[in-house]
């Protein structure tokens, strides 16, 4: 599988430049985005290209960014305000941190490309506090551009004027949500509220708002340089471009690719992931984060785009792409990120507030156990209700990890439920150590390792595992050089 | 939450420092916890009390917006904060049994401090070094990597520096 390229576009300086240096980022045709549409395009041009490019925002739902842009174009108000959401907080993804920290101008050039196209002079990037470089190299970027006259008051002497300023996130995954994002801008707990009005129409402030993630700013500026017809000739017809992946979890290379959409996932993960670490096999992807699913090798071929990503009932979403083996249990794995979202559910509507926490409990009983056929239905039919019910994105989404494992890995939640097994081995209460009589030498480094000391036996003797003691840790299996400790 | 005393409101200068300082009073609730945070180390009953006063709001809306917030905490922290990363990238590579080894290391359980004051073991999502998976932060400081066997030796840099 080798051969398999990437295209940077939104990464295209991250590593290249200097991030600190304004004057690195100008020789890489930094601002001349910027320059070339105050001069030479009228804002109704720079919506049109961005339109026309077919860019959609990188953040989650896919939505044409260019219409966004057009809506707040039209709303009529003294004061719009341009948003960046750098609230990066699905757990598994680092995009967004890569760009901040990797080219902080491109950010910055094309929120100011935005404030001309929809006629604001105002813009805030709201960024996660975990992630102080990105803060500090964010602070250094406005600073130089704001000296240079790249931003604030007449922008390169024209009539155009656009300043910049930092708000700090404080942990609420919620606020990657856009209408909890502005009510965190405004100071208060970052709850949802029901859309319309959009915010291009009534945003921060009830004022007309643009606001887009990280990664779709950092397309614009390559867009209005080099039109839209250039960015077309990448991705799919109906999604234009390259997607940025934080590829990790059991694949032997990690870190971020980009490539273009429609490239097939398989591509990402065996070509530029270069396969399941220690020989372990292949079990799922997970994309989208704690919003999206689980896809088994069957749809490994399918090309990535919004739409196939839907159809198998995960989701673009920010980009996050986790690799697991056969090590890893699908039940397992759909609690962790249920815990997730039924921790961080900020508790404004029922279905999310109350609902993940009943779909947490089933999962808790199926991992212990106990679940029962009843639990398995009731797993897909209240999930459905908690998607159709939900506020916001959050909630529309959560039940996502659940249903979509349920879907592909049914005989994994039948064996924890009708045999009490949990086939990957990590569910602790359904596995047990035992020692094969035959194979035990009696070396005693199993008894010496147990951190629980349940392990009995004297030297070169068979030894023996007290089942009521045991913490199934696994420590003995890992240790046993004789291949004498199995599951089971 | 008790009545403030006129003590108590005089006692905050950094937070008044902060407040008259910003151009733009709307929406400043967030930015003046985080910085009366950062110069007081925790949110207390009193700083909620003078923030509210300080930004004439009720205090039950200070209240709410510093317990929403994950990164405001109102109690007191150990001055090493452990926090193990349970993201799904580390997730998967086993960062759970980290977090048990720390417990049993510092003898309490994640969310709870030391009795010396020295540690508070909590975990994180996803710092974004998932490349580096498990990881654990210790404050500022990023350990990438971690087995369950390096946890001892982490614990023992900071046994010797003693508290803050």
């Amino acid at each position: 599988m080798s051969g398999v390229s990437q295209t940077r576009i939104a990464l295209r300086n991250c590593g290249v430049i200097d991030p600190e240096s304004i004057n690195d980022y100008i020789a890489t045709d930094g601002y001349d985005a910027l320059a070339k549409a105050i001069f030479t395009l009228t804002p109704d041009d720079v919506v049109d290209i961005v339109k026309k490019s077919g860019l959609r925002g990188r953040g989650g739902a896919g939505f044409p960014t260019g219409i966004k842009w057009e809506t707040a174009k039209k709303s009529q108000s003294d004061v719009k305000y341009v948003l960046c959401n750098a609230d990066e907080g699905d757990p598994g993804a680092f995009m967004d941190r890569s760009v901040l920290e990797g080219d902080p101008h491109s950010v910055l050039e094309a929120m100011a490309l935005c404030g001309y196209a929809i006629g604001a002079s105002q813009g805030i990037i709201y960024v996660r506090a975990e992630y102080p470089l990105a803060v500090k190299r964010l602070q250094i970027a406005i600073d130089q551009a704001t000296d240079l006259g790249l931003l604030g008051e007449n922008i390169l002497g024209s009539s155009f004027s656009f300043s910049l300023r930092l708000y700090f996130g404080a942990g609420a995954f919620v606020c990657g949500e856009e209408t909890s994002l502005m009510n965190s801008v405004q100071g208060g707990r970052g709850e949802p509220r029901i859309k319309p009005p959009f915010p291009a129409v009534a945003g921060l402030w009830n004022k007309p708002t643009n606001i887009n993630n990280v990664e779709t700013y950092a397309n614009i500026a390559p867009i209005i340089r080099n039109g839209w017809e250039w960015f077309r000739k990448f991705g799919t017809e109906k999604s234009p471009g390259t997607k940025v992946f934080a590829l990790a979890g059991k694949v032997n290379n990690v870190g971020l690719v980009e490539v273009p959409m429609g490239t097939p996932l398989r591509s990402i993960i065996e070509g530029i992931g270069g396969g399941i670490r220690n020989g372990r096999r292949y079990k799922a992807v997970q994309t989208g984060g704690p919003s999206g699913g689980c896809i088994p090798a069957e749809h490994l071929d399918t090309p990535i785009d919004y739409e196939s990503l839907i159809s198998l009932g995960s989701m673009m979403g920010s980009g996050g792409m986790i690799v697991m083996d056969e090590d890893d249990c699908m039940v397992n794995i759909a609690k962790f990120y249920l815990t997730f979202t039924a921790e961080e559910s900020c508790g404004k509507c029922t279905p999310c507030r109350i609902g993940n926490k009943r779909l947490l409990e089933i999962l808790d009983r199926i991992t212990e156990g106990e679940g029962t056929d009843n639990d398995l239905e009731e797993l897909d039919i209240l999930g459905n209700i908690i998607k159709d019910t939900a506020l916001c994105g959050l909630g529309q989404s959560s039940p996502n990890p659940a249903i979509s494992t349920l879907r592909f890995f049914r005989d994994e939640y039948t064996a924890h439920v009708k045999d009490k097994r949990c086939p990957a081995g990590s569910c602790k209460k359904l596995i047990g150590f035992k020692i094969l009589a035959d194979k035990c030498t009696g070396c005693t480094v199993c008894a010496r390792n147990c951190p629980a000391n349940c392990i009995s036996g004297s030297i070169k003797k068979v030894h023996v595992i007290d089942q009521e003691k045991c913490i199934k840790c696994g420590a003995c299996l890992e240790k046993c050089r004789f291949k004498a400790i199995v599951r089971g | 939450m008790a009545q403030e005393t006129a003590e108590q409101r005089a006692s905050y200068p950094e937070i008044d420092k902060f407040y008259d300082s910003l151009p733009d009073k709307n929406g400043a609730l967030i930015p003046v916890l985080h910085k009366a945070q950062e110069a007081y180390g925790f949110l207390s009953q009193d700083v909620q009390l003078y923030v509210a006063h300080k930004l004439g709001i009720p205090a039950s809306k200070v209240y709410g917006v510093a317990t929403f917030y994950s990164l405001f905490n109102l109690e007191k922290k150990g001055s090493y904060r452990v926090n193990v990363c349970l993201g799904t990238a580390c997730f998967v590579r086993g960062s759970e049994n980290i977090l048990n080894e720390f417990e049993k290391e510092l003898g309490v359980e994640r969310s709870a401090t030391t009795k010396d004051g020295l540690f508070t073991i909590g975990s994180i999502r996803c710092v974004g070094a998932c490349g580096l998976a498990p990881v654990v932060m210790v404050n500022d400081k990023v350990y990438g990597r971690v087995a369950p066997e390096d946890v001892k030796g982490i614990v023992d840099e900071y046994l010797g520096k003693g508290g803050e």
